[in-house]
């Protein structure tokens, strides 16, 4: 009892067949082998596994991959554009906003959302926005630094 | 070390070599890897706190199409040995701890059965039908009550008191004999779950070839792994290689041997084919060890000037329903390290380890030291107030003087170096503490809740000599020059986000002349970095740095060897200079680091004595542990309606000794208060009577979310250790020990002119409502 699915994944389109309780984030894993998008708790609340759903951030663990057919999904592994990283990748790695990194690209992931909302945010904004991600190791403070310095980077960018 | 040298990398702000893998989802971790004919494995879990198991009936499990294999207790208990546990503590009470139950169930979360399958939906469906019938007894729960007498967890050991830990130094009685000050208060550091953001994962594949197992696993201790598993399996230790991928935070989480460990590399070896378990958070709250759970009866004997003459402490430590590998060892090191930063001399400690039918504690980042730590810095409040002296100057009239370096501890350590003086004194030239006080008074006028915490902090680590810990405290390094001229690291410690890739380059960047990108740090695995003992106790830099650095000398004396033959100059002369060696003071006499290498393996023109090839493996062993010190003030407002409390400010003060990185020790820094203001303020891993984990889901236990949080102000004084050749002493813990006595220091200040002297741990809005609404 399979089901088909066409799935744009970082600009690449997937047609496959899948089981219909088949999670997209184990889909991005486990079928297309893009392990960037990581399991943390599997019921929405740490995060690690957010990606860009038709741009959108949505938690990977509580989307069908049925849910996402013929949608365009984003992922870290498509952020850089080639060699070159997104300006939250470069300003996660310039403000150490990072230690073991298993949180990271749904905190990246989860940032190009508040962004995208909140071009400009504060840090009180910069926090809120990021709720519903978890971090155990950097306390978040280097992690709002690096949302405010690409936040910079962005601006600058496209004015 | 001894650079000839400025050095240039070493204390500089360099940014993460290990990142761009991170921020681009190109690492591996455990749960990434997909072997060839790979399957996955699911465990049953007991759903009830202390069970007999009446019987299991795995056909169910076992007749589900793609099963491979059902195995319970009694199926593995010849091949499996029991879990270990390291230690050194005399008549420790050591019931059998096995890989799966037989017979009885002890916590919820206890492994009863395990399912192998094709694919992980099907195990996990398989688990659901193992019939199991449990006949329910009576769950051990309160601590006091398991400490006075029965129901056991063991019921053969005819006692929960897994050990006791007497400690007596000085005159305790005397000191209480006409004390004018004597206080006493019950002191809870609640029990708390560490919390890696990557579940716990492990991968096994035997290679029958080579009669090998190879085991992947977010692991802390590859080495120390590699070993327990041999004897666990009964493998010799050279036929099994450990491997740490990318480790997803640990917090000594992962410092730990654990069933799953040992059952998934029987599972691969009986079944020929590579498994993989994967945790599911509920799994990482239930069966991953929690931390801290000590409760505290402290009697204080002090003088009418603050000055601390004695203490009391009947200290019960819940060890949960058996020992994990350093579980009754934790609270030895509350023992130690209770005397804090000060001349306390007289102390006596009554410790008992007791069992509870509850997930076992362990190492959860402090270990033992937080729980120390918040005891004795609440006792130094508790006297302020007592006495109606400044908390700061209380603590001034009561610390180590900088001259007393080394100083001895009535627990026997002797403290490297210090100057608690140097660190306050800094702490107060970056706040203004009086305005801060008159602050405090105005708005307590106008009824606004307000509280200024202060805790300093000694911190024992960079563990340690290998008399001192129960499985070796040294590290091992090899360093070896390639042809190329690239240099390679192995390491025995094993980092998982500590940027150990980052700062061992540039110790080795100083030391050689070479660029941070010319240095390769390999670690995690134990067949390509045959030993070390791991990361934990903020050892890695203070040991594992250490290591490198002698390692270093070795490579450098030989390569000055090399130069002073091919320049035609005393090797004495010889200096390191940005990829180049020159003869002291004529820049312009100079060889390539690349020729001395290549002469290195050319071996053609070596000078005598001089072997080919440039390479060196040392093992260093500490003198002594290292011990980082500092002090912590934060601002507390509680609305005074609702009870919330906000960290309006927090200001830290540390000395780690010398830094490598700058950046790293921030952000170790950050990490280690954001879980002491976890325990503060959220955090309480609860049990029910029953025993059942209440807290058992990240919808009910409140790991602290970025709003939760406030921004660290941080500042460093530098008093580097003698005890290792970097200077490092470790701040992988500092933040965390430091962190909770600040916060409830602040807290209790903010509602003490309101008669209030203690607050448990967490302070939630509505413990604090109750306090302010009861005393209005």
């Amino acid at each position: 009892m399979k089901t088909a699915v066409s799935i744009t994944v970082n600009g690449t389109p997937h047609d496959s067949q899948i089981e219909p309780r088949l999670l997209l984030v184990h889909y991005l894993r486990d079928v297309l082998g893009l392990t960037g998008t990581h399991v943390g708790c599997e019921t929405s609340l740490c995060g690690s596994c957010t990606v860009l759903l038709d741009g959108r951030a949505v938690k990977a663990c509580t989307v069908l991959a049925a849910q996402a057919d013929g949608a365009e999904v984003t992922t870290i592994e498509g952020l850089a554009d080639g060699d070159e990283l997104h300006p939250l990748q470069e300003a996660f790695w310039e403000e150490h906003g990072l230690q073991c990194g298993f949180c990271t690209p749904g905190m990246i992931m989860a940032a190009h959302q508040l962004l995208e909302d909140h071009p400009d945010p504060s840090e009180a904004e910069i926090r809120h926005g990021l709720e519903g991600n978890l971090c155990r190791c950097t306390g978040y403070q280097n992690i709002v630094r690096a949302v405010r310095r690409a936040a910079d980077a962005m601006g600058a960018a496209s004015s | 070390m001894a650079t000839t040298t400025v050095p240039k990398q070493i204390g500089a702000r360099v940014r993460r070599k290990e990142d761009p893998r991170l921020i681009t989802g190109s690492s591996t971790y455990t749960d990434d890897l997909k072997l060839p004919g790979m399957a996955y494995c699911t465990v049953l879990r007991s759903p009830h706190a202390h069970a007999r198991i009446a019987s299991i009936d795995t056909s169910g499990a076992e007749a589900t199409k793609g099963v491979l294999r059902v195995v319970t207790g009694r199926d593995v208990q010849e091949a499996i040995g029991g879990l270990p546990v390291a230690h050194k503590i005399e008549g420790l009470l050591e019931p059998p701890h096995r890989v799966l139950a037989i017979d009885e169930v002890r916590y919820v979360g206890d492994g009863v059965a395990a399912v192998v399958a094709e694919d992980p939906s099907t195990a996990r469906d398989a688990l659901e039908r193992i019939e199991v019938e449990y006949e329910e007894l009576e769950a051990v729960v309160d601590v006091e009550k398991a400490a006075a007498g029965g129901p056991f967890v063991h019921e053969e050991l005819g006692t929960n008191v897994a050990f006791t830990f007497p400690f007596e130094a000085g005159d305790v009685d005397g000191a209480f004999h006409d004390a004018p000050v004597v206080l006493r208060q019950r002191i809870v550091n609640q029990r708390q779950i560490p919390f890696a953001v990557e579940p716990r994962a492990v991968a096994a594949r035997f290679d029958r070839g080579h009669r090998k197992l190879e085991i992947w696993s977010s692991t802390q201790i590859p080495h120390l792994l590699r070993t327990q598993l041999s004897v666990m399996l009964g493998i010799p230790e050279h036929s099994v290689r450990v491997i740490a991928p990318e480790v997803g935070g640990g917090f000594g989480s992962k410092l730990n041997v654990y069933a799953e460990e040992a059952l998934v590399g029987h599972l691969a070896r009986e079944l020929g084919r590579p498994v993989k378990w994967t945790a599911t958070r509920t799994e990482g709250f239930q069966a991953t060890i929690h931390g801290r759970d000590q409760l505290a009866d402290v009697e204080i004997a002090a003088s009418e000037d603050g000055v601390l003459h004695g203490m009391r402490v009947k200290l019960l430590q819940d060890l949960g329903a058996y020992h994990q590998l350093l579980t009754p060892v934790i609270p030895t090191l509350t023992v130690l390290m209770l005397p804090g930063a000060y001349r306390l001399r007289n102390l006596q400690v009554e410790l008992k380890g007791v069992f509870t039918d509850k997930t076992p504690t362990d190492a959860y980042r402090g270990a033992g030291r937080p729980e120390a730590n918040f005891i004795i810095e609440r006792v130094l409040d508790l006297i302020a107030d007592a006495t109606g002296i400044d908390p700061i100057e209380v603590r001034r009239r009561n610390f180590f003087p900088a001259d007393a370096f080394p100083a001895d501890t009535c627990t026997g350590l002797t403290y490297d170096s210090g100057n608690y003086q140097a660190a306050m004194d800094l702490l107060l030239e970056t706040i203004d503490y009086d305005a801060l006080r008159r602050e405090q008074a105005q708005r307590r006028e106008r009824g606004e809740l307000m509280g200024i915490g202060v805790a300093c902090y000694v911190e024992i680590c960079g563990l340690g000599p290998s008399a001192a810990l129960p499985a070796g405290g040294w590290e091992a390094c090899t360093l070896e020059v390639r042809r190329t001229g690239r240099v390679v690291v192995k390491t025995g410690v094993s980092p998982h986000g500590q940027g150990e890739e980052t700062t061992f380059s540039q110790i080795v960047a100083d030391a050689l002349g070479v660029g941070l990108d010319d240095v390769e740090i390999a670690h995690g695995d134990t067949d390509y970095v045959p030993e070390g003992i791991g990361t934990f106790g903020s050892r890695a830099q203070a040991v594992g740095g250490a290591a490198l650095s002698v390692a270093l000398e070795d490579v450098r004396d030989k390569s000055r060897k090399i130069a002073g033959h091919l320049l035609e100059a005393d090797p004495e002369d010889v200096v390191f200079d940005e990829g180049k060696l020159h003869i002291r003071g004529a820049p312009d006499r100079a060889v390539g680091f690349q020729d001395v290498v290549t002469a290195a393996y050319m071996a053609d023109d070596l000078p005598e004595g001089v072997e080919p090839g440039l390479a060196s493996t040392r093992f260093f062993e500490p003198s002594n542990f290292t011990f980082p010190f500092g002090v912590h003030l934060c601002v507390v407002d509680i609305d005074p309606d609702t009870g919330e409390p906000s960290i309006r400010r927090y200001v830290a003060v540390d000395d780690c000794g010398n830094v490598i990185n700058p950046m790293i020790v921030d952000g170790q820094i950050h990490g280690g208060v954001a879980q002491a203001i976890a325990q503060s303020l959220y955090e309480h891993a609860v049990y029910d009577a029953d025993g059942q984990l209440v807290t058992g889901s990240l919808m009910d236990y409140a790991v602290p979310r970025a709003s939760y949080l406030p921004s660290y102000e941080l500042r460093r004084t530098t008093t580097p250790t003698p005890v290792n050749p970097l200077g490092a002493k470790g701040v992988g813990e500092a933040g965390t020990i430091a962190g909770n006595p600040c916060v409830m220091n602040a807290v209790v200040d903010a509602v003490s002119h309101l008669g209030v002297r203690h607050v448990d741990m967490p302070a939630t809005p509505e413990k604090l409502w109750r306090i302010i609404t009861e005393r209005d």
